[in-house]
């Protein structure tokens, strides 16, 4: 069957069989490798991806329930020095693929160590996105809740946490300044 | 890895188009909702559906209101969108206590209400809720709608009165003043299926509070038939709301269920946290049903 997706900000058009999961098409029809794929069963997380505008286990989804739909990665977290349009705005809405500037969450994660082996890491920044665009200032708890459904072997989660502090903190100076 | 069976995908426009396609493709046809019950099984091919039919775009479906007395919830509705409706929590805190202890914040994003009901595992935690609560399911056919209490909902194991040509497509509660909810579950990490866990529903006489008029006993994951416990319902019915008719309740409730060991816990410890977990649901239920004569805080 044929599906169109937009993933981070480009149409793809491409034959897919229903059975094929939504993780693999990013990773393998797409190279879209940043998204990872661990558990295979829901638990991990480590291959969080926005469908829409929710973040959800792509390695639970068929990539044909993304057909119509806008898929966001992290490779579309950056905001894109070079957008379509030409080098345009290096911020505000626009899900580039890739170069530009770091989001806030990718700046926190590299300022506080949010990741060692790395493997845990785009889901946690995908989801982090998610929770600092609905709730701007959470407090630690309502980090660690709402990133309870990814799993982290290396951190022990503390660094996870103060780099989304740091970043919700950032944004939060952001808009101070504006 | 993980890879379903080959399988045929139709994706559904309407809810009167998803009946036709279900009377289309016959038995061996599946819906999918948010499919996060059933890709696993797909993965695992526990289930090998010919086709799929994909009703995530019958937003019809989806919605959480107050109607006539009744807090209605649309089947599609998802765990997120449940937990995230005023209206439910402020009439019955148990529907968001355990909403907030079902998986985790993003498969509550995709996962629906009908589906986990319909994928009836007896460790779900929304069967001894809606079991409690007395709901009423919809179920959506060829010939009409018709209506089924939660109590008859299950039928066994991963099996539901939804025949193959049928959608779920509503559960709905009755709203009573006087009332007071709760959930209490015991899992051994987050977001996991329940060791055990308890549901407990109750309605408080309106002139003192000391009175349990009415409760409605759930339990999750210990084998109880409907995943009810009629017969600590019924020594509640009457009794006063004090710590002594709790503890009989969790001891009749505990009696009454039928655990097995498995690899979340041996039976007897299972039989125990029925027991524990009614009695600490029956105490948060009750101390929300006094603080607010006219039902939950």
């Amino acid at each position: 069957m044929q599906i169109t997706v937009t993933v981070n900000g480009a149409e793809h058009v491409r034959e897919v069989e229903a059975r094929l999961l939504l993780i693999h098409f990013l990773r393998d029809d797409l190279g879209l490798t940043g998204s990872h794929w661990g558990c295979d069963t829901s638990n991990c997380g480590a291959c969080v991806v926005w469908l829409d505008e929710t973040p959800v286990k792509s390695c639970t989804v068929l990539a044909a329930m993304a057909d119509g739909h806008r898929v966001r990665t992290v490779e579309g977290l950056a905001t894109n020095a070079a957008s379509e349009e030409g080098s345009g705005e290096a911020r505000g809405g626009g899900w580039g693929a890739g170069g530009g500037e770091l989001d806030p969450v990718q700046q926190g994660f590299t300022e506080c160590h949010g990741l060692q082996c790395g493997f845990c890491t785009p889901g946690m920044m995908m989801t982090a996105r998610w929770l600092l665009d609905r709730n701007p200032d959470p407090s630690p708890e309502e980090i660690r809740e709402a990133l309870s459904g990814i799993l982290c072997r290396c951190t022990g989660y503390e660094n996870i946490v103060r780099s989304v502090l740091w970043a919700s903190k950032h944004e939060a100076a952001g808009r101070a300044s504006e | 890895m993980q890879v379903p069976a080959y399988v045929e995908y139709e994706k559904a426009t309407s809810v009167e188009h998803a009946l036709g396609l279900l009377a289309k493709f016959g038995p061996e046809a599946r819906i999918l909702a948010g499919g996060h019950s059933l890709i696993p099984m797909m993965k695992l091919r526990l289930v090998q559906p010919e086709t799929l039919i994909d009703i995530n775009g019958l937003s019809e479906l989806s919605y959480v209101t107050v109607d006539n007395g009744r807090l209605r919830i649309g089947a599609l509705t998802r765990h997120a969108q449940l937990l995230d409706a005023a209206a439910a929590g402020a009439h019955f805190a148990i529907l968001h206590d355990a909403e907030r202890v079902i998986a985790d914040p993003v498969v509550r994003n995709w996962g629906t209400i009908g589906g986990s009901l319909c994928q009836a595992d007896p460790s779900e935690d929304l069967s001894a809720t809606f079991a409690a609560l007395k709901a009423t399911m919809i179920i959506r056919g060829p010939g009409g709608s018709r209506t089924v209490p939660a109590r008859e909902f299950h039928t066994g194991a991963y099996q539901t009165v939804v025949a193959p040509g049928e959608l779920l497509t509503e559960i709905s509660i009755a709203i009573r003043p006087g009332g007071g909810s709760a959930y209490e579950k015991v899992g051994r990490r987050v977001g996991d299926w329940p060791v055990a866990a308890a549901a407990v529903a109750v309605w408080l006489d309106p002139e003192t509070g000391g009175t349990i008029t009415d409760a409605g006993l759930g339990l999750t994951a210990v084998g109880a038939r409907s995943f009810a416990a009629a017969e600590a319902e019924d020594f509640l019915r009457g009794a006063a709301a004090t710590e002594a008719s709790y503890a009989e309740a969790g001891r009749i409730a505990a009696e009454h269920c039928n655990p097995a060991s498995d690899q979340r816990g041996p039976a007897e410890y299972k039989r125990h946290l029925a027991g524990e977990l009614t009695v600490r649901a029956l105490r948060r239920a009750v101390r929300r049903a006094r603080q607010q004569p006219g039902g939950e805080p």
